[in-house]
Formats: C-alpha cells, structure tokens, sequence
C-alpha cells in the first residue's frame, strides 16, 4: 500500500483574486475561442477581400437585400449573390464615444446605415474621415477597403463621396 | 380559453449590485413578498411557474430557472424557462398567462431575475451587444445605445423629434420614481442636466440611457376560481399580444403603417414604415391586445401605461406604436405632459427602467406588479406612500421590449374586482 502522507493534490503558487471578504467576491476568469463558420453568408466576407460589396437579389419577388441573406425574408425563395454600387447615401448615423468593451479602444468612432440605389434594405458600416457627431443624413458616401483583409465586416467602410 | 387573473406579486430593490445574495435568494425574496400578501395561498397550490433570465451570461450559469425552482420548493413540478432579450420579462408573463389560459395550469408563477453585476458595465454592454447578428452587425462596434441611437436620429429627421423631448421623458420617470422605494436611481433632474450629461452615442447622453441591475420579481397567476379565493382584489388580463421584428435593423422594410382602429390610412400618406425609427413589433403587439380586449382607443380607455424606456427615444417611439398619439407625434406628446403622474394617460408612473433599473429578466415582471398594485389601489401599502397611485386606475397596459424591437410584449390588464 502507498505511503498516504505521499497522496496529495500538488501544491501550486496561484492564488485567488479577491474583491471582498463578506460576501466573499473572488475574480473569475471565462474566455473562448469559437470556431466560427459564415456558412451561407461566406461569398459577402470573400467579396470584401476582392474589393467588392455583395448583397443578394431574389428572383421570384426582385427584393434586393443590402445585407445578404440566403432566403428572402418576403416570399421565402432562395437568393442570388449581386454586386452593390460602391457609393451610397447615409441614411441615419451616430458616434458612439462609449462602448463595449472590445470596441472600447476604438472610441469615438462613427456609425452608419448606407443606401444604395437599386437595394431595398440598408447596410451597417463604420464612417471615416468625419468629425465626431459630424455627420449628416442623406450625405454622400463611398466604399473602401482594407487591403490585408481580415474577413470582418469591417473590411469595408466608407468615407465622404 | 379560461380568463386569467393577476392575484399577487413581490420584487426586490433593484441596485447596482446586491453580492449579498444570489440570483435564487433574490427571486425567493420577491416570492416570499408575493405568498405574503395572499396569506390563502401555499406553496401545494402552485402548479408550476416559468422562469424569465435573459443572460447565461451574467448569471455565469446555465441551467439557473431550474436552480431558482428548486430552491422555491416547486420540484418535481412543471417549468420552463422563457428568454426573448429585453421582452423577457413580458414573455414570461404571457407564457404564464398560457398556463392559465389553457386550462393547464390553475396558479402559476411567473419570477424573472437577472445579476447584471457580475461584470463590469462595458463587459456588460458586449453581452448585450451579443444580442445583435454577430455576422454583420456586433463586430461593427456592436453597442446596443449606438442601435438606438440610430433609430432615433432617424425619427429626429423624419417626424423633428427634440434631444429636448428626449430628455424630458428622463426628468418624468427619475422624477416619479423619487416616490418608488424600488427604484434604483430617483433623481430630481433638469432637461439640462440630461443634456449635459456625458455623451454615449449622439444624440443619447447617460441620463436618456438606462443603467445595468441586479434584481428580481415574481408574480403569481391564477384561474378565477382559485383568484376569487385568493384574494378580493384580483387583476384580469383581458389582452395579450406579441410582435416581432427582424434582428438586423438594415432588414427593417419601409412599407405601410400598420393602422390601429382609431387611425386612418390618410394619416401617414408619406411615411415608410417602420424602417428604423418605428417598432412594427410593438404596434402588432399592442393591435392584437386592444383586439382581445375590445379596445377601440387606447387614447380613452387606458388609464396608465408602464413601458419599455430603456432609452428616452423608446419611450417616444413606444407612444406611438400604441397609439397614444400619432407617428410623428411622440415627442410633442411627452412634451405636453400628457404622460405626466397626472396627465391624460400617465406612462412609467413608477419610474420605468430609466429610474427603476433593468434587471432584464425581473424588468417585465416588475411592471406587472407595479400594474397590478396601481389596479388594486395598494401603491401606498407598498410603496409607504401614494404618491404615485393613479386615481381610480381601472385598466393598465404593460409593454416589454427586446432590443432593437426584435420581440415586443404588449399585455392589458384590469380591475377585477
């Protein structure tokens, strides 16, 4: 039989964060890496890498989705990928100067929701070169993209037209 | 379906943080509050209940409705967990109503909680940011005021909505909840102290934007025979509805209005709707409620509303969709005072999410107690005052919100007595 005194959990030098004593409040840490598939939404993220913005068309009702989705949300048909105009028009903004936390460091920074002409829906995206608080409904705007793409949509952005 | 009646209810002081107790404790205390003043019931009476959290995450456990079953003592019996974002609360009321309603059931507890504490608050925000379509919208810079922001300044250029009125909606509910001894954050404030507040998202400042909570709530259900038993002040629920609206605000259409009885085509000949300043969701929830209850104008036969302002604009967009006034006319509504303690209809007398706090899970249920205490006539029973018990309330609407107008709740409720 083994030594008893020799069977133990070793010991190690981590301790534990502790906030309070009464209630005792301790840190505890939860973090995860996803492995995330774009699925069917995977042509609009391999079209910002080629400098192009896809949305998707319905062909049995004609709806076309700024944002892409596989189905129409109208008649239920299955889409078709289409090209969007590379220039469009804000159709409502704001600059967020909180927000969360792992957008936080990028503060303030300006949000935008994009027509375009010949789409039904509208588009989210990140407006640069525009004061905060400074931008304006209805303004002009144009696509651009990162070079190195890091297949997010915020690959693209726009900057005044 | 059977009629259902609202008998009981209970919440805990919504804070900040409450570290003293757990998600379970904090519901049993709401529970505990809500038993006691039906004194009749116990606990072999309960059927089942339903259990309202929005956020595995903040709980930092799975599985909680189950645990706060437990640890009320109602296992082996039926429940379920509802989560719908924001509307959670709302949702758990409905389903409870369902319960009910069907014959299921003859009490049920709806309880809800959430403990918003446990991470700090821009950790919290990237929860709830989690709660937007993580392909094309969270990583744009995924903050749930920067959505509403949005919206609003979309309703600002359509209908020339004021950051003025915005703001006067956060002077009426932290001014009313001075009153409510739940409330979380009473405040005495100024429309110049909203605006002077720091910025979060333009035109937003942190006084038109809600705050994150610890805190719970339970409300007990039951048929009308075991209501009429209960107690001599039951509640009826005479409307439910539910709307719903796509996740992405770019998918939002612009169409039609959809018109409540008391409008007409000719009133909205330009306006697309609901693109994004408008909730489609909430205008279908509050038409299907006003259908069941037989409800012609709202404007008329509503006595006081408690909504879903976890932003000021909400709060303006939500006039509308219910039709206590027109599109367009939200901001000269509040404005006008007619959402004042005593205005035509008075709306969030206790204070709302603004001042009450949002516990998401516990803050749909809060306003079916609060609700319910209004149509009793019990306010300064429980409140220690009646400052804020609306005179001769006969019917009440509550109204719970996911964001961004994903789920809408609407549930009418009246005196039953």
């Amino acid at each position: 039989m083994a030594d008893e005194k020799k069977i133990k959990v070793p010991e190690t030098q981590e301790g534990t964060v502790v906030y309070n004593l009464d209630p005792l409040i301790i840190k505890y840490h939860y973090e995860i890496d996803y492995i995330h598939s774009y699925a069917q939404d995977t042509p609009f993220f391999a079209g910002l890498a080629a400098g192009k913005l896809m949305g998707s068309r319905c062909p049995k009702c004609g709806y076309t989705y700024a944002t892409p989705r596989a189905h129409c949300m109208h008649c239920g048909g299955k889409t078709e990928w289409v090209e969007l105009p590379k220039e469009g028009t804000v159709h409502t903004w704001t600059t967020c100067y909180f927000g969360s936390e792992a957008f936080l460091p990028e503060t303030p920074f300006t949000l935008i929701m994009v027509e375009f002409k010949g789409a039904n829906t509208l588009f989210l995206s990140r407006l640069i070169g525009v004061e905060p608080g400074k931008a304006k409904i209805g303004m002009k705007v144009k696509a651009k993209f990162l070079r190195n793409s890091k297949f997010s949509p915020t690959d693209v952005y726009f900057v005044p037209a | 379906m059977r009629d259902v009646y609202v008998v009981s209810g209970g919440i805990t002081k919504f804070s900040k943080a409450s570290p003293d107790k757990d998600f379970r404790y904090m519901v049993k205390e709401a529970f505990d509050y809500a038993m006691n003043d039906v004194p009749k019931l116990t606990l072999d009476d309960i059927d089942g209940s339903v259990a309202s959290y929005f956020s595995d995450h903040f709980t930092r456990q799975l599985m909680a409705g189950i645990m706060v079953q437990d640890y009320l003592g109602l296992c082996p019996k039926p429940s379920r967990r509802i989560e719908s974002g924001g509307a959670t609360g709302g949702m758990c009321f409905q389903s409870a109503w369902e319960a009910i309603a069907s014959g299921r059931m003859d009490v049920c507890v709806a309880f809800g909680f959430e403990t918003m504490s446990r991470v700090n608050t821009w950790k919290g925000n990237e929860f709830i940011a989690l709660a937007s379509d993580t392909n094309f919208d969270y990583p744009v810079g995924g903050f749930y005021t920067g959505y509403y922001a949005m919206m609003v300044q979309r309703h600002m250029h359509e209908f020339g909505t004021t950051v003025e009125q915005m703001a006067a909606v956060s002077v009426k509910n932290h001014g009313n909840a001075l009153n409510n001894p739940y409330s979380q954050y009473p405040a005495k404030l100024t429309i110049k102290d909203v605006r002077n507040s720091e910025m979060v998202a333009d035109p937003l400042t942190r006084l038109d934007v809600c705050v994150m909570s610890d805190g719970a709530a339970a409300v007990i259900l039951a048929s009308e025979e075991m209501a009429k038993k209960l107690t001599n002040k039951p509640v009826k629920v005479i409307g439910v509805g539910t709307g719903t609206d796509a996740m992405r605000l770019a998918d939002r259409p612009h169409g039609d209005v959809i018109l409540l009885p008391h409008e007409k085509k000719s009133d909205y000949k330009n306006l697309k709707y609901p693109g994004v300043h408008s909730f489609r969701g909430g205008r279908t929830a509050a038409k299907q409620a006003y259908e069941m209850a037989g409800i012609k104008d709202p404007r008329k036969e509503i006595d006081f509303v408690e909504l879903h302002d976890a932003f000021t604009s909400s709060e303006i967009q939500t006039y509308e969709d219910i039709g206590l006034c027109k599109y367009g006319e939200g901001g000269k509504y509040v404005e006008s005072g007619a959402a004042d303690l005593d205005g035509a209809v008075p709306v969030n007398p206790t204070g709302g999410l603004l001042a009450c706090g949002h516990p998401v899970g516990a803050t749909g249920l809060m306003q079916a107690v609060f609700a319910l205490w209004q149509l009793q006539g019990t306010i300064k029973k429980h409140f220690g005052n009646d400052k804020l018990q609306v005179k001769n309330a006969k019917r009440g609407l509550i109204h719970s919100h996911a964001g961004t107008g994903t789920y809408i709740t609407v549930s009418v409720l009246e005196r039953g007595f």
